[in-house]
Parts: structure tokens; sequence; C-alpha cells
């Protein structure tokens, strides 16, 4: 059976916890009983630069680990955004958090705004949940992973007493993302007519 | 309770390293850290002492290589990670471990070099190094690992033939292999084999360190049990004393090199995939053979009769396994990270018979399969 491999790239930069949040998306996957693959791309900075975490989810082996074009990127700054954003599919999906990236690169791909990271400083409190923020974004705008499994994923993952915040960070991700995907689909509609 | 499906877990390649390492046995780690090889010492730094064992982060990987074989010298199963400059430091003790039978396992995952080079990207540039990185006429055992779940199953097999053949095992891993995740579902303590090293039947009186048993390696006791002798890395005779006499330096290199080319076949890994009717052969080992493989699917959709032979041993060389499709395939594509390393051995094995054709990238990035795809097409 021909297996269909779903590729996301989630990048930004180091310390805002990206290839954590690729490591939770993986687990999810698993959690949904498929097979995964996450690799990561850093510089050899602690903090700062681009980095990326990328994740393969598929029900059939994967072979070559890395993602060639994703189908869903997720961009924290504008660094990475510039950098990475060549590569996304035609038809893929291009998540900035408008915290950072201010100018969106010429692509034909669709792109949602959101401020992930205001939303993390403001809402909750904590830009240190920026990433689970993100994660809910990208599971609520594609269906890569079940709700379930990553709500899941990210308890099994986050450190004790944190779990409520987590969750909320998730939860908040997740709406955002699906009052995003509604205005967009309004603004194809008005568009059509 | 709902019932708990067991998926596998998500498992990074130097997790499963120190992983397999405590599956085998491991007791001891001495090392530096170092990109990328540095979440194998993390995890050693945690487990080992919850397994009654010991870690030591030393003063460099000079120290690290030393205290691995004296801990070997008491018994203990011994380990060492580190990427290419620290391997380079390693050289010297790992030479000393060859000439005086101490077991252990030394793993690199490779990085960009030469020097300090590229910390976080991936080449197998240190191909060459694990056979004749230290200096002299010695064997050396190499095992490359494809998967996070490999990594995992080498580790314990490198113990293995290193404890059977009191020799030093190299674990060549890249950083490709050892910081990708993936899906594993290990096997459980029981289903895999775990070599113990063989100790002397007789009482201290009657031993004598390096006296041939007849199986070309020598019982090993463990200081600390009653047991006392010499080691060194001159060449020495059976008591374990220097010996410069023309003869005894001979029986002793040649008994080296015997105790592992007589055990190839138990040595000697390889996967093979697609090669019964394949007209074009891809040799590629450790992460570009999992390019390699997606390479020879693509190719075979499109009716390119491709496979491929991935050694999962590279040291010793597998040239016999390999000359067994030499009369058939008469195209060979060998991409490496690396300016042309493994590809010298694939064409002394051809001799002449195929052509080789090297793939070569040295930009810290894995070839990617449609690079193979290419190559390949163009050989044809």
């Amino acid at each position: 059976m021909e297996s269909i491999a779903r590729e996301v790239r989630l990048s930004g930069s180091g310390g805002q916890g990206l290839i954590l949040a690729g490591i939770i998306l993986a687990e999810a996957a698993i959690h949904d009983g498929l097979n995964t693959v996450q690799t990561q791309s850093y510089g050899p900075e602690a903090r700062g630069g681009a980095s990326k975490a990328e994740v393969i989810i598929s029900s059939g082996d994967i072979d070559y680990p890395n993602v060639a074009e994703p189908e869903v990127m997720l961009a924290m700054t504008q660094e990475a955004c510039d950098k990475y954003v060549g590569t996304l599919s035609n038809k893929g999906i291009l998540i900035v958090d408008s915290t950072f990236v201010t100018e969106i690169p010429d692509t034909t791909a669709t792109v949602y705004s959101l401020p992930i990271t205001k939303i993390a400083k403001e809402e909750l409190g904590r830009t240190l949940v920026a990433n689970i923020v993100a994660l809910g974004a990208v599971t609520g705008l594609t269906n890569v992973v079940t709700h379930q499994a990553i709500v899941d994923a990210v308890l099994a993952r986050v450190p004790k007493g944190t779990e409520e915040l987590n969750e909320k960070a998730l939860s908040l991700g997740y709406e955002y993302a699906n009052n995003a995907s509604r205005e967009f689909a309004k603004g194809k509609m008005l568009q059509a007519n | 309770m709902t019932e708990v499906k067991d998926f596998g877990r998500l498992m990074q390649g130097n997790e499963a390293c120190a992983e397999g390492a405590l599956a085998a046995g491991t007791k001891f780690f001495a090392g530096y850290p170092i990109t990328p090889s540095t979440e194998i010492a993390e995890i050693l730094a945690e487990k080992l002492p919850q397994v009654g064992g010991k870690f030591i982060q030393m003063e460099d990987e000079i120290g690290g290589m030393a205290a691995v074989i004296g801990a070997s010298l008491t018994g203990l199963k011994s380990i060492t990670a580190t990427s290419g400059p620290g391997f380079s430091l390693k050289q010297e003790n790992l030479g000393f471990a060859v000439m005086a039978e101490v077991p252990c396992v030394v793993v690199n995952v490779q990085r960009g070099g030469p020097s300090t080079g590229v910390p976080t990207s991936p080449a197998q540039g240190d191909v060459m190094q694990a056979r004749w990185g230290t200096h002299g006429d010695h064997p050396i055992i190499a095992l490359t690992p494809v998967s996070v779940k490999e990594t995992y199953e080498l580790t314990i097999k490198a113990f293995n033939l290193s404890e059977k053949f009191r020799t030093p095992v190299i674990l060549l891993m890249d950083e490709v292999i050892g910081h990708m995740r993936e899906r594993v579902q290990l096997p459980k303590q029981g289903e895999f084999e775990v070599v113990e090293r063989k100790k002397p039947q007789v009482g201290p009186e009657q031993y004598y360190p390096y006296r041939d048993d007849g199986t070309g390696v020598p019982p090993m006791a463990s200081f600390g049990e009653g047991y006392r002798h010499h080691v060194t890395g001159l060449v020495h005779d059976e008591t374990g004393f220097p010996s410069n006499k023309p003869e005894m330096v001979k029986k002793v290199l040649d008994r080296l090199h015997k105790k592992i080319s007589d055990h190839l076949d138990e040595i000697i890994m390889a996967e093979e995939t697609n090669l019964e009717d394949a007209e074009v052969m891809i040799f590629a080992y450790g992460s570009v053979a999992r390019s390699a493989k997606k390479a020879v699917n693509i190719l075979r959709k499109n009716g390119v009769k491709a496979g491929l032979f991935r050694p999962i041993t590279i040291w010793p060389f597998p040239s016999t396994k390999l000359q067994e499709h030499f009369n058939r395939i008469k195209k060979v594509v060998v991409p490496e990270m690396n300016m042309g390393q493994l590809v010298g051995e694939v064409e002394r094995a051809a001799a002449g018979k195929s052509i080789v054709t090297p793939l070569n990238r040295y930009d810290g990035e894995l070839i990617t399969p449609v690079e193979i795809v290419e190559k390949v097409q163009e050989v044809l």
C-alpha cells in the first residue's frame, strides 16, 4: 500500500522551544499509531540563530529523514521565515508568529498570521509556552495528528505542575487557529461572490 | 482502565546508543562531552549510577580513553563517546587497547571536519580514521548504524564483539543518526544475545595473560580478583612482559589479526535490498543509506533495476560479500558524505569488473534521494 508522508517544519530561533515542539508533535503521531521521524537543524549557538525542527508522519516506513517539501511551516522569527519558506509546498500552509514576523515573503502558500508569542505573554503570562500555543495552531490548522493525541503528548512531556498552563496554551493556539481558518473561509466566499 | 496499545516510543539515536550500552551491561563511561555525541554522556551520567556503574567526565578525550581501558581491565564493560576532534585524541590509547587486547566500545558520532569543522552538521569523514587512525598494522572492527533502532542493536553487538575478541570496537555513527528521533519498538532484555568475556579457568599462579588457548583470544583476568599481570603497548610475550624477538613480534601480530580474520562470518554484517535482478548497485552506509533506499524505490518505480548494498560492518570491509555481486552488476554508485573514502575499498573489491562512480557531498548536508537518482541515471 502506498503511504503518504506528511511533512511539518517548525522554525524560529534557538531558545524558542521548537525542537521540544517537534518532539511533542512526533510523540502525538505515535499516540495516533503512526510512524514518525523528527530531525532538527541548528547552529552552534545555544540561543539565537535560525533553527528548525522537522517532523515526518506516515503510516509507512520513512527512509529519507529530512523534510523536502513541507505542507505546513511555522515561522516564529523573520529570519527563519525568510530562510526556510522557499521549499514550502505550493498548496501548503504558512503559519507566522506576527509578534516577530512582520513581512510575509512571497509565497503561494496560504498564510495565517497569528500573534503566538503575544498570546502566550498577554493571555497566559508566560512567553515560555509560546511553543505550545504554536503547536495548538499547527494542529488546529492541519489534521496531521488528532486533537486528543496532541493533548496527551503535551501533557506527557511538560514538567509536573505546569499541565494546566500548557493545556491552556494548547487550547488557545487551537482556538486562534480555528478562528483564523473560519475568517479565511469567509474571505474566500466573499471573494467568490 | 483502557488497554494501552504499544505503539513504541520516540527515541533519539544517541539515546538508543546509551540505552543499548546499558542493555549490554556496561558499567563504566569516561569521556568528554562533544557535539553531536553529548547526549550519550548526558544519559549515561544519569543512568550509570542507578545500576551501580560509574560515569567520569575526564579532563579530555585522551584521559577518557585511558580511563575506559583501565576500567575494562578491572572487568567492567566500558564505553566512551565522542566526535571527530575527540576521536583524533583517542587514537593513541585506541592502539594501546588493540595491542593490550582490552575490550571497549568507542562511539564516534561524526560531524564535519577537519579539526573542529562543523559541529552540528553530519559527515562521514572519519571512515578511514576509524580504520587507520591509530598507527601500526592493527585489526579493527567498526559498525555503522542506519536507524535509531539499529543504533541500539549495534551498540549491544559492539560490546559483544569487543568482549568476545578482546578488542576495541568502534561504533561509527553520524550526526543525522545521532540526533534524529524516530519511533522505535526495542527488543526486551533476554531477546538479544549478551556476551561476557572469557575468564581464566586456572588460578593466579598458573595464569598467563596472553597465552592463546587455541581460540586466538586468551582468557582475561580482572584486576582486583587476585590476578596480577603486566599490561603494555610494547609487543609482549604470553606473560605480558615486553619482547622484541622477531619471531615473537610476528606471532603476536599474526594472532591479533587472525582472531578477527578467522571470524569474519560473525563480524561482517550487511543488508542487501533488491540486488537479485539489479543492473545498478548503490553502495551506501549510515544515514546516506536512508536516502539510497528511497532512491532505489524511486528508480524502481521508473523502471530502473536498482538495488542497495548497505554494509553494517564497514571494518573489516565486506569485500567477499560485495564481490559476489560484481560478476553480474556492472555499475556501482557510492554516495558518501565525504570527498570519497569507502569508495576506494569498493573499487578495490570490484577489481575492474564493475564501474564504480562516487557521489560526494561535504557541505554538511545529507545527500538527498534525488541526487542519488540523478547520479544513477547519469551512469546508466
